[in-house]
């Protein structure tokens, strides 16, 4: 069986991967924009709740931020690995619960935005 | 007589120093940090969602020298160890093989970053950026 869990964990890896590489640069930006004090039409209250309160943008963001945590979580993992922490079952425990409280946190918000 | 096995002397903290290419290799894989600060700043974001005051104080507290410092750095160091390195993998990862041949990586490679530039103006569209 580990083979088989392996190659669900790589999978949700890979495709958290991909999401973020795709769309964290644009978020990246958005939030500079935030941050420079030009905030987008799109971004205040009216418009992002609608967005937020819509099923297709729950959807989006669910899987967005889901897979990007377990992709992180994964990765994580690897690196406290290589920067010398022999203590995987601990670590992974730890980042893959990480992954999991924002997953649960990801849906509670949204399930509350209507 | 039984000799000692030899045993490279090797830190188990700082190996990837050694070399160009795991010193890249560890940079890339830092990207993760990045992931999960922008997962829960938005998940952050989502909370504050719940009336336009507690949004507009989230949005506010986004609001300073240190932020646009951070998203700075973090968007090109983003753009270069995870974006741009994701899709240049990408055809190393899965090959796509059509009929007998084998398509050449460039256009796996070129069609990531088509769709990116798709779905990044979609996102800034969205976001009402233009």
């Amino acid at each position: 069986m580990a083979v088989a869990k392996k190659a669900i964990v790589w999978g949700l890896f890979a495709a958290g991967g991909t999401v973020s590489s795709f769309v964290f640069p644009a978020l990246i930006t958005l939030f500079f924009l935030i941050a420079v004090g030009t905030t987008p039409d799109g971004l205040q209250y009216e418009k992002i709740h609608e967005f937020a309160a819509s099923f297709l943008g729950k959807a989006c963001l669910f899987i967005v931020i889901s897979l990007s945590l377990w992709h992180a979580a994964h990765r994580l993992r690897v690196v406290f690995h290589d920067l010398g922490v022999r203590k995987d079952k601990v670590v992974a425990n730890a980042v893959y619960l990480a992954a999991f409280v924002g997953t649960a946190m990801t849906a509670f918000y949204l399930f509350l935005i209507r | 007589m039984s000799r000692q096995p030899y045993i490279r002397p090797m830190s188990k903290t700082t190996w990837y120093m050694r070399n160009g290419r795991y010193k890249v290799y560890m940079l890339r894989e830092m990207t993760c940090l990045l992931v999960g600060f922008y997962s829960f700043l938005v998940i952050f974001g989502l909370a504050a969602l719940s009336s336009a005051e507690r949004w507009n104080a989230f949005l506010a507290s986004q609001q300073n020298a240190a932020m646009i410092a951070f998203h700075g750095f973090a968007l090109i160091y983003f753009l270069i160890y995870q974006t741009f390195a994701w899709f240049e993998l990408a055809p190393k990862a899965m090959p796509l093989q059509i009929g007998e041949k084998k398509l050449s990586d460039s256009y796996i490679v070129i069609a990531h970053y088509i769709v990116w530039a798709v779905l990044s103006a979609f996102i800034f569209w969205l976001a009402g950026v233009f």
